[in-house]
């Protein structure tokens, strides 16, 4: 540790330094740990709804509640819990593995993250109030519209997209720049590690896909609010443009889950395999074209609606071709498994399942890509137990065999593998159990988003079942809570990389201290931590000259990094949390009245311009460390 | 017959459907199988290793190309069956679109939580309105209208054929026919609100002659009340808050904003297929319909006992 | 217990405390009393049950502040045909009922008697043919129809042609 380092790049400490934070392993952390909260809180939505299913006519919940809460679980689940999981991955992981000493960026990440904390609070908040947003994730118009959907319930929804994907766009912002410019020196883009491909990717992605749901959310809001007609037929509005906007964004959306989901796999199947990945260029190539591909099938979401069948049967090819791209990661995967050295730790659990679960959900994809099979299979618990068994063997188990994989570097500490053992087969078992028989009641004909069902249908005894898998889940996420607070403080100590790792984030101390490498590293192979060392070598390995008073990084060319000059970052400062107050104020006004928007904006422009402030402390310290040419 | 089935086709679009789903079905399994042991077999063949086992850099220097090869013609039998099923998918689109032209023509519209549907005709005078029911000819294709007056639904009978959107502002068309007499519960498929777990309709197929029987049946105007209670049953009917709603053909009650009663008693469910039409069923539905149905319309209805059984008597003779 | 915890997690837990992350919930004052009033507003209340709906208190107040009950009450204008002689509000054969005048009153009792017993010239009586709570949804929607709607409560627009302001944005009060 070097003391002076440490003094110019920490975060204040003590309440002010909370709020004045903007080291991205602490943001990275808190959006985590906060990610993780809100998986909690839409689970136990989601375990309220299974018992409610546990029984035909089961009176539990009404209906009205139980709109509320199957709204709020997947709008949790997916705005609050996937996304910003891998975000927040993503921000802690990705300037370690690319050996630079912060974020491009770091007081809009930290505002990123104050303004999801908001709009997550908000969306929770609402539904203890009664007015949580009732009329499905996706919020179908007209029934979300301002004559089906009376009050604020579904203005609370829109709005708390506008949060979310503010949040979502900064991020992309920061991870993108932080990739291409602040890369170490030698780290070419053909030796970046995959995760860091992955999280580049789904940037990307976020990009070009947030833009789509929130201009439908905003032509909803300004439907209901001001009353114009977007979304009215009668007066030339389309109710399948609502349709369209979000699918747009909704389908590339799963992808900014799934995508991390494969960048957590490429990360731990090398280190238990003992050797590098196989397939590396075909791999980078996969998620380029993932990426690309996952525009091209939002349609597959619609195959219901009375859009011409030839335009339709485009969709169709377009999203069984897309199982190419995952098939080519699979198969190296596997080779690279196959050829390896075998290591099976916790980490290495959950990416089998991702075998079994994602693999099957895949499939079940492939299924419902088909116009009339989905014709049949559409809006039906078939669908359920696919979109759950994508999204938790894709993302969730990975995410949760990553949490295994890098809680050591996080906290300093090893998580117990003997309760990481229990955790994932209770979770592994109960997830089949609450998922498979979904299969099943799909075919039987049973619909989505039904409070209840008659009791001559014969779909009680799998629903049962169903319900009995969920208590298994919710047993393994408690098992992970103990195992990951006692860890935190009784694991056994981890030391700078207990698994054996190649990439970069496994040569400094865990946890990284706050300037993360004290010299950062000069890049001369893909897994620089596994190139063999045997010659002295010609050219240096390591960073020196960077100041140490002020905070400086290096900053290089985005193909072949090389070094280009050195930037000044900033310090931490409280208005990034002051501006998402603002913001916050400002978005919640608009819900009531168009005027918040003018009135309410006043104060975020006042906040963001002392943000920006240059402040002469700040700039006196950077211009003394400035070197004549 | 299994009701509401996917797997229990009844008509031929249905049949079709189903032939796609066991070729797919057999080809994803064969491909899961294929995946599992291949991780199987890597797991099992692979030495064991751990954090200070040194990692095997030797494919840095020399290319793998035996195991390229097998990777790239594990990729190519994927891309082959997967274009087999896109072709397959194909096929089956064009199947469902050869039904022959259609026999009988209904236009359906769907409202918060309750169907109406509607024979069309060439002649005006013998079209006819009902409710949460249909009923069709067997072997004898038919072609639905779908319109929407409020939201968007979904017309789904599983035993019969694939599902359709109504969407408000737009007419949609599907035509299916039932290969098979009985009765095929369907449901509505796209979240609409309160009650879209409660928005039943039942087909009945039914042989050609009962068919035309049935509708010329409901051609006529309602019965007359038969009896004296029924008659005030009638009074209530009309003079009170039903009319406000429902229409009964042959009466002066003419409202179209709830289902058309006119023929009510011939019906085998109340509240969109959520109870049997029964004496008990109906009370409890007139009394207080959220007891059953918790945000319906409908409101409760206090009636006096001899109204309400005046009442009770006069839809009970609507056959 | 420690024994068996250092099993599981193979080292002693350190004496250092950690403080948990302090994490302050920024709910301003201006969002609780924003969320307060959500209660009343987005209540879905069905139905009084029919055996106390002669006994309870009319809801008229809470109505005008609950945003399904506005809304249920413009549905039943529509479906109830007011507009055959209210038009949307403008009046023709009836007299408008967006504007500020009132013949009868238009206190929600007065608006109630009206709808149930009628009046003279020409208003029908519509007791027997309403329930209690459609009777009493449509007077608050009446009342919305020029302002007296609580705005964030009051109906947007219809999915239907529509000519004019929808009632969340007039104000005709006297």
């Amino acid at each position: 540790m070097n003391p002076v380092l440490e003094q110019t790049w920490r975060d204040p400490p003590g309440l002010w330094g909370t709020l004045c934070a903007i080291d991205h392993k602490t943001i990275g952390k808190r959006t985590i740990v906060t990610a993780f909260g809100f998986f909690l809180a839409a689970g136990i939505l989601a375990a309220l709804m299974r018992l409610q299913l546990a029984r035909p006519e089961n009176t539990l919940v009404g209906p009205d509640l139980y709109n509320q809460l199957f709204t709020t679980h997947g709008t949790a689940m997916m705005f609050l819990f996937a996304v910003p999981v891998m975000q927040g991955m993503a921000i802690y992981l990705v300037p370690l593995m690319v050996g630079a000493r912060s974020v491009a960026f770091p007081r809009m990440n930290a505002f990123a993250y104050w303004v999801y904390l908001f709009g997550g609070l908000f969306l929770f908040v609402s539904l203890l109030f009664d007015i949580g947003p009732d009329a499905g994730w996706f919020s179908y118009v007209p029934l979300s519209g301002p004559q089906y959907t009376p009050g604020k319930r579904a203005d609370v929804w829109a709005q708390m997209i506008t949060f979310t994907e503010l949040s979502g766009l900064l991020v992309a912002v920061v991870v993108i720049a932080t990739v291409f410019k602040l890369r170490a020196p030698g780290l070419t883009l053909a030796r970046l590690p995959l995760f860091v491909w992955a999280m580049l990717v789904t940037a990307f992605m976020i990009l070009f896909a947030m833009p789509s749901v929130m201009l439908a959310s905003t032509a909803l809001i300004l439907d209901r609010l001001v009353s114009t007609h977007f979304y009215n037929p009668a007066e030339g509005g389309d109710a399948l443009l609502w349709q369209h906007l979000f699918w747009f964004f909704g389908h590339p959306e799963v992808y900014f889950i799934f995508i991390p989901g494969l960048a957590f796999m490429s990360s731990i199947i090398p280190t238990f395999s003992r050797r590098p990945i196989y397939g590396y260029p075909a791999i980078v190539l996969s998620l380029i074209s993932t990426a690309f591909l996952s525009f091209g099938l939002w349609v597959h979401h619609m195959f219901a609606t009375h859009i011409p069948d030839l335009g339709k049967s485009f969709f169709t090819a377009a999203s069984m071709m897309i199982a190419i791209p995952t098939a080519i990661q699979i198969f190296c995967w596997i080779t690279t498994m196959w050829k390896g050295r075998f290591d099976l730790r916790t980490p290495m659990l959950f990416v089998l399942a991702f075998f079994f679960i994602l693999v099957l959900g895949g499939l079940t994809g492939l299924m419902v890509a088909s116009v009339p099979l989905d014709l049949q299979l559409h809006d039906t618990y078939f669908v359920v137990a696919h979109l759950h068994y994508v999204l938790l063997g894709g993302a969730v188990f990975p995410l949760f065999g990553a949490w295994y994989y890098w809680f050591p570097k996080f906290t300093g500490r090893l998580m117990s593998e003997r309760l990481g053992r229990w955790q994932f087969w209770l979770f592994f078992v109960g997830f089949n159990v609450a998922f498979y028989p979904m299969h099943h009641l799909g075919l039987q004909g049973m619909p989505r988003r039904v409070y209840t069902y008659p009791v001559d249908m014969g779909w009680g005894a799998l629903n049962a079942l169903s319900t009995a898998g969920a208590v298994m889940i919710a047993a393994s996420v408690l098992v992970f809570i103990v195992n990951a607070l006692g860890s935190r403080r009784g694991g056994a100590l981890a030391g700078e990389n207990p698994w054996g790792a190649g990439t970069l984030e496994w040569a400094t101390a865990s946890p990284p201290p706050p300037y993360n490498f004290e010299r950062p590293p000069v890049v001369r192979a893909r897994d620089p931590l596994w190139e063999p060392v045997n010659e002295p070598p010609a050219e240096p390995t390591q960073v020196v000259g960077l100041a140490e008073r002020v905070r400086e990084a290096l900053v290089t060319t985005v193909v072949d990094a090389l070094p280009s000059h050195r930037l000044a970052f900033p310090q931490p400062t409280v208005w990034p949390f002051i501006s998402a107050i603002a913001v916050t104020v400002m978005f919640i006004g608009s819900i009531f009245t168009p005027w918040a928007i003018v009135w309410g904006g006043i104060p975020v422009a006042i906040a963001v311009t002392l943000w920006f402030w240059p402040k002469r402390r700040e700039t006196m310290a950077d211009l003394a460390v400035e070197k004549r040419p | 017959m299994p009701v509401q089935e996917i797997l229990a086709s009844a008509g031929p679009q249905a049949a079709h459907i189903e032939a796609l789903w066991w070729v797919t079905l057999a080809i994803c399994a064969v491909v899961f199988a294929g995946v599992l042991l291949a991780v199987a077999w890597a797991l099992l063949r692979a030495p064991r290793g751990d954090p200070a086992t040194p990692p095997d850099l030797s494919s840095l220097d020399k290319p793998e190309r035996g195991t390229a090869f097998i990777v790239i013609a594990a990729l190519a039998l994927c891309t082959a069956g997967l274009i087999f099923l896109t072709v397959a998918s194909y096929v089956t689109d064009r199947r469902l679109a050869a039904l022959g032209a259609p026999e009988v023509q209904i236009e359906l519209t769907a409202h918060r939580w309750w169907w109406e549907v509607r024979y069309q005709d060439a002649e005006p005078a013998r079209m006819f309105t009902t409710a949460n029911e249909m009923h069709i000819p067997v072997g004898k294709p038919v072609l639905v209208t779908l319109k929407a007056d409020d939201v968007i639904h979904s017309f789904w009978v599983p035993n019969l054929a694939g599902k359709k959107d109504l969407i408000p502002g737009r007419v949609a068309t599907l035509t299916m026919q039932a290969d098979a007499p009985g009765s095929y519960r369907g449901q509505c498929a796209e979240f609409c609100g309160l009650q879209h777990a409660k928005m039943a309709l039942v087909v009945f197929a039914d042989p050609p002659e009962q068919y035309q029987a049935w509708a010329a049946a409901e051609r006529k105007p309602a019965l007359p009340p038969a009896g004296e209670q029924a008659e005030h049953g009638r009074e209530v009917f009309v003079n009170g808050r039903c009319a406000m709603c429902h229409a009964i053909q042959g009466t002066s009650a003419g409202a179209r904003t709830a289902p058309d009663l006119t023929h009510f008693a011939s019906r085998a469910t109340l509240a969109a297929g959520t109870v049997p039409n029964t004496v008990g069923h109906l009370a409890g539905w007139i009394l207080d319909p959220h007891s059953i149905k918790p945000g319906v319309n409908m409101p409760a209805n206090p009636l006096d006992p001899d109204e309400l059984h005046a009442l009770l008597a006069y839809l009970g003779g609507l056959r | 217990m420690k024994k068996g915890s250092e099993q599981i997690f193979g080292y002693k837990a350190s004496r250092s405390a950690r403080a948990c992350c302090n994490r302050k919930i920024a709910l301003t004052p201006l969002l609780w009393l924003v969320l307060v009033g959500g209660c009343e507003r987005e209540q879905r209340q069905f139905e009084i049950p029919p055996p106390q709906a002669q006994f309870a208190k009319p809801l008229h107040a809470a109505n005008e502040r609950n945003a399904y009950a506005l809304s249920q009450g413009k549905t039943l204008f529509r479906w109830f045909n007011c507009a055959g002689c209210h038009a949307n509000g403008g009046g023709g054969m009836g007299p408008a009922l967006m504007d500020d005048h009132w013949r009868y009153g238009n206190n929600p009792e007065d608006i109630y008697k009206t709808i149930m017993d009628g009046r003279p010239n020409g208003m029908p009586s519509f007791r027997g043919k309403l329930n209690e709570d459609q009777a009493w949804q449509l007077v608050a929607y009446v009342r919305s129809m020029s302002g007296w709607a609580r705005k964030d409560a009051a109906p947007g627009r219809d999915d239907s042609l529509y000519p004019g302001e929808p009632e969340n944005t007039r104000d005709t009060r006297n």
